[in-house]
């Protein structure tokens, strides 16, 4: 024992106490942190769900059947059309998103084209969704709904170019995870597969898609949660009509988030309480289809 | 039984794909669609950026980052000022409180919790917010900050009150890239840390950690573009305003941004500020495209 000590020279010493306090704190600090990710979360359902509760004592889960929203005299609200259009917006959008952006992760994860013009292509969809939703909103008002408007019976700000906006900005989504997802299953299968004289295409529908079924699955889920949720594009295109249901897509509709976005900054009283319902409803809609995004995500990777 | 399938005799001509057989030209079919979509998809993205780029050139000029925004109907004045200094500060509050709760987050993930369970709540967690709707964030801001119960706070439509929501909107990508460039870092450069005798503080502070900084840089610039093009959790934390900050109370009072003037003034019916509209919003899409071109060329060189 007496040997070790003797023999170690003065730069090898035990650690101050300072020293392995200070560790200590800068490793609690780094776990106080990461907690703190998950208390924000909580923090989150749990203001929302406070916040609503006057609406929620006066109006129950009859809430969400009524279509009604009459701020004044006497206030009366119900989110039955806002969450209509919350999902009908999001199926549409998802309808021309999902075919497309898997034939995009097929075409840029096979060998169709040279490696350089398949990064930039890759980096071209990646940029459809660092484009601000603002900003998809402006181009939709001033080009999008004039174009539609000669070609359909649409008559301004409705379902249609809502839809078709939400489906461009989830589009990466799809493409990015179902790309990842085709390029993380074994090269053995396919390699199996073209030699038992299986064609490319034979190979990628027979083979490859279903063994990359549930990472494509969460990335559809995951792009689902970004259309429900998905604001100001919505907002400037969807005409924000509150109380009544229109089965036409050419009609103006409403979604929960524009919803929000458009009565919050003006609401009072029992309205912000009723805001605040509709919100934990969104809420509670996205974080089911996120967690299970992540579920199928997370299955994907231990393949 | 086909006397084809019983014969062992080796025919190299029905190895040869047949050009004609619904088989290949199914798959011809196949890749073509493909390709198509993937164009497809590519044109929107050259649309808007170009409708954006070409009305916005014609319509952004010195003036259009000094001036206040006009009033309906004034030909040929104003700008964005107070929205551009509006942005900037906003985002400026978001990345001073996300990133060291970010960068420690993720060091407490890659280095302090090797295995653990706990480690993967918090990234689930990560996960699970990154995907929370941008106006819950709003609406969980406007909670606490806005109307808020809370006596030590200062409640109100402020810029503190935005920043808070851009910070949250922030964290996850902060984390997830953080936590990516300090993966890349070797595991051989903190062993040899540790075996020069380094604590685990000096190996993370001052060893790892300035390896992993040029892509955690890359990833807190991405959360910054991302933050900057933000409206939905600004309209109601910090709402707008009209005129430039009032330097006593400039945190605690309603703030205008680029992107809620961008909202606003489109969905008006008058040109002027629809011509500022469209300036704002060059300004945007020229800092999104130049931070991810800039970031794409950053990450592209690996540090190790």
């Amino acid at each position: 024992m007496s040997f070790t000590q003797d023999n170690s020279s003065d730069s090898i010493q035990p650690r101050s106490l300072k020293e392995r306090r200070f560790d200590q704190t800068f490793k609690g600090l780094a776990r106080f942190f990461a907690f703190l990710i998950a208390a924000i979360l909580l923090a989150i359902a749990l203001l929302v769900t406070i916040r609503a509760w006057p609406a929620i004592a006066e109006y129950h889960l009859g809430f969400l059947f009524k279509s009604t929203w009459k701020p004044n005299d006497p206030p009366d609200f119900g989110v039955l059309p806002a969450i209509y259009g919350t999902i009908v917006s999001s199926m549409l959008a998802l309808a021309i998103s999902v075919p497309i952006g898997l034939g995009i992760a097929i075409f840029l994860s096979e060998d169709y084209l040279p490696t350089k013009v398949q990064r930039i292509l890759v980096f071209l969809v990646e940029l459809l969704a660092a484009i601000p939703s603002v900003l998809y909103g402006l181009w939709g008002i001033f080009v999008l709904i004039p174009f539609l408007k000669e070609i359909t019976p649409l008559r301004g700000p409705a379902m249609l170019p809502a839809a078709l906006i939400l489906a461009i900005m989830t589009l990466p989504i799809i493409a990015a995870l179902s790309r990842d997802a085709l390029s993380n299953v074994p090269l053995e299968l396919r390699q199996a597969s073209v030699g038992l004289g299986a064609t490319r295409w034979e190979t990628i529908f027979f083979i490859i898609l279903p063994a990359a079924s549930s990472g494509i699955i969460g990335g559809i889920m995951l792009a689902l949660g970004r259309a429900l949720g998905e604001t100001m594009a919505a907002t400037m295109l969807i005409g924000n009509n509150n109380t009544e249901i229109d089965f036409s897509i050419f009609e103006p509709s409403n979604t929960i988030a524009s919803l929000l976005a458009n009565q919050f900054a003006e609401a009072s009283g029992l309205q912000v309480s009723a805001l605040m319902y509709a919100g934990l409803i969104l809420f509670i809609l996205t974080l089911c289809v996120n967690i299970l995004a992540e579920l199928l995500v997370k299955r994907l990777q231990k393949i | 039984m086909t006397s084809e399938q019983s014969s062992f005799s080796f025919n190299p001509s029905r190895l040869k794909r047949d050009p004609k057989s619904p088989r290949t030209l199914l798959g011809l079919i196949m890749t073509a669609i493909a390709g198509l979509f993937t164009l497809l998809a590519v044109i929107p993205l050259g649309f808007v950026l170009y409708y954006i780029l070409i009305k916005g050139f014609s319509s952004i000029n010195l003036q259009s980052f000094t001036q206040l925004p006009p009033p309906p109907m004034v030909e040929n004045q104003g700008g964005f000022g107070n929205a551009l200094l509006g942005t900037m500060i906003m985002v400026g509050i978001a990345t001073l409180i996300s990133v060291p709760i970010g960068v420690m987050t993720a060091i407490y993930l890659s280095e302090f919790s090797a295995g653990s369970k706990v480690a993967e709540w918090v990234r689930f967690a990560t996960n699970v917010l990154s995907g929370v709707p941008s106006i819950i964030i709003g609406v969980f801001a406007y909670g606490i900050l806005v109307i808020n119960p809370i006596p030590w706070f200062y409640r109100g439509y402020s810029a503190w009150a935005g920043g808070f929501a851009l910070a949250l909107l922030m964290l996850p990508t902060i984390i997830r890239a953080t936590e990516e460039a300090l993966k890349l870092v070797p595991r051989e450069v903190r062993w040899a840390s540790v075996g020069v005798g380094a604590n685990d503080y000096q190996t993370v502070l001052q060893v790892v950690l300035p390896a992993a900084i040029p892509a955690i840089v890359t990833g807190v610039t991405l959360g910054v573009a991302r933050a900057a093009g933000e409206t939905a959790p600004l309209l109601f934390t910090a709402l707008n305003t009209q005129f430039w900050p009032n330097w006593d109370e400039w945190l605690f009072e309603p703030t205008a941004s680029l992107s809620v003037l961008v909202y606003n003034f489109a969905t008006v019916p008058f040109e002027n500020q629809n011509e500022i509209a469209f300036a704002a919003a060059l300004v945007l899409v020229l800092f999104v495209l130049i931070t991810n071109i800039v970031a794409r060329v950053v990450t592209s060189r690996e540090t190790y």
